[in-house]
């Protein structure tokens, strides 16, 4: 599983980064850094809640 | 206990019945379920409506929240245009407005609100309201005109991102408040009045603790006349004062109904009846208050909940931390909790005279919430506080 992010869609809203905040983070200059763009597949369903719930939509999963 | 329902109707095809939809899906429901929805169109987002899309920097099919691919990939059969106007929870059947009769098994009602009007200017054009696509689209088409002076009655979150946006295509904008301080009610006094100074920068003409008296045009807009007496001369007038939920169509069905879909806490409005979004009224526990919520993330979340409460009898109580974000000119504001004007408030990071700046609210030894300029990684930190229901001290203790 490899992570996604669309940076054009992304507004920062923080959203992924309170559900997962070993993965995602947004910093003080309130661009969004992903942490682990390979996350293991204990952290699926975490993941899976951040591209749902993501406001924009800016969140997706790759399998490859 | 009853079965879970062999087949499941969604009434409004909005973020909150999309939502349902789809988590219906992901739960592994394999029975028919059908999306009634009262606009002809596709499910689609409505955020940018005030702000993208009405700034004209992205055409109204970027907004879309789906499409008929995707809608048959999950099966999810999407019925546009029809609008039910009745229910009847004995024969488990709906009306629509075209006479025909639907009968359902599991129910999600998810209406939504529609916008309060001011009465008087149902026969003036230019006068609109934000609150589908349709007036998104007429609004856009106005401000293209140019218009020499937009109106914004109401200095809420959806009358100042209009006025953000308008000032964005060089607008001249009047915003119409009838507190003395914006949202004071939401965010107290003092945040209030960090608002109306960052309109006032931007060079709206903010005129507070006045009402609007009349709204008057030979057919098209002219001239808003206020409570004080003074007059504005308008080419374009936005109201925004709030919305009322879409209920209408359950008088006489039996549900109870209370300024919204009166549900309890895991969003059962009846026998395998639920409801989510802008018209659902919930005891959310985390809170120990019934609410009723108008934002973005709760009508997203809530339709999942919703649809997992009509699978699953055990789901439990649906209790989110309510969540919304606004975008005005270069500020991102977002406000977590559940906060009142008269809660103690503490910035707790960042500089209010730069407008970058995280404020943190409690009430009875409680952090109650956390607002945030241009802090999104703060705001959802101390959203986290909330949930875990922190004390107001440990809060103003911990460091992000």
């Amino acid at each position: 599983m490899r992570i996604v992010v669309d940076f054009d869609l992304c507004e920062s809203n923080a959203v992924c980064m309170q559900i997962a905040p070993d993965i995602f983070e947004v910093r003080d200059d309130d661009f969004l850094y992903i942490l682990n763009e390979t996350p293991g597949e204990g952290d699926r369903s975490r993941v899976e809640e951040c591209v749902q719930r993501c406001p924009k939509q800016a969140i997706s999963i790759a399998e490859d | 206990m009853t079965q879970a329902p062999r087949a499941i109707t969604i009434v409004g095809a909005s973020l909150a019945g999309l939502n349902a939809a789809e988590a219906l899906r992901r739960e592994g429901f394999d029975g028919p379920v059908t999306l009634i929805g009262a606009e002809s169109h596709l499910p689609y987002d409505r955020p940018p409506l005030s702000k993208q899309v009405l700034a004209g920097d992205w055409e109204p099919e970027r907004a879309a929240l789906t499409d008929p691919e995707e809608l048959e990939e999950d099966g999810i059969e999407s019925r546009l245009g029809v609008r039910a106007t009745a229910l009847d929870l004995n024969t488990r059947q709906l009306t629509l407005h075209t006479g025909e009769t639907v009968e359902f098994d599991g129910l999600v009602i998810a209406t939504g609100a529609r916008c309060r009007t001011m009465p008087g200017t149902e026969g003036i054009s230019g006068v609109h309201v934000l609150r589908s696509l349709d007036d998104c689209l007429a609004l856009r088409a106005d401000f293209e005109a140019m218009p020499q002076r937009v109106v914004v009655v109401g200095a809420g979150f959806i009358g100042a991102e209009v006025a953000a946006t308008a000032r964005g295509r060089g607008l001249d904008v009047t915003m119409v408040e009838a507190l003395p301080t914006p949202l004071s009610r939401v965010l107290g006094d003092a945040m209030g009045e960090v608002c109306a100074e960052v309109h006032r920068d931007h060079g709206v003409d903010l005129r507070t603790a006045v009402g609007v008296e009349h709204i008057a045009g030979d057919g098209r807009v002219e001239r808003v006349t206020l409570s004080d007496g003074s007059t504005i001369d308008a080419d374009v007038v936005v109201v925004g004062i709030g919305v009322i939920p879409n209920t209408e169509w359950l008088d006489g069905s039996g549900l109870e109904v209370d300024d919204g879909v009166v549900c309890d806490a895991s969003c059962l409005a009846a026998d395998r009846v639920t409801a989510a979004g802008d018209v659902a009224r919930w005891p959310n526990e985390l809170f120990g208050e019934t609410m009723r919520v108008e934002h973005w993330d709760n009508a997203a979340q809530q339709g999942a909940h919703a649809a997992r409460c009509l699978l699953d009898a055990a789901v439990g109580p649906f209790t989110p931390v309510p969540w919304f974000w606004s975008d005005q000119y270069d500020r991102k504001i977002q406000l977590a909790g559940r906060v009142r004007g008269d809660d103690e408030v503490r910035v707790v990071t960042g500089s209010v005279e730069e407008r970058r700046f995280a404020a943190i609210y409690g009430r009875a030894g409680r952090i109650t919430g956390v607002l945030g300029f241009n802090r999104p990684r703060h705001v959802m930190r101390y959203r986290a506080l909330i949930e875990q229901r922190a004390s107001f001290d440990e809060a103003l203790a911990a460091e992000f």
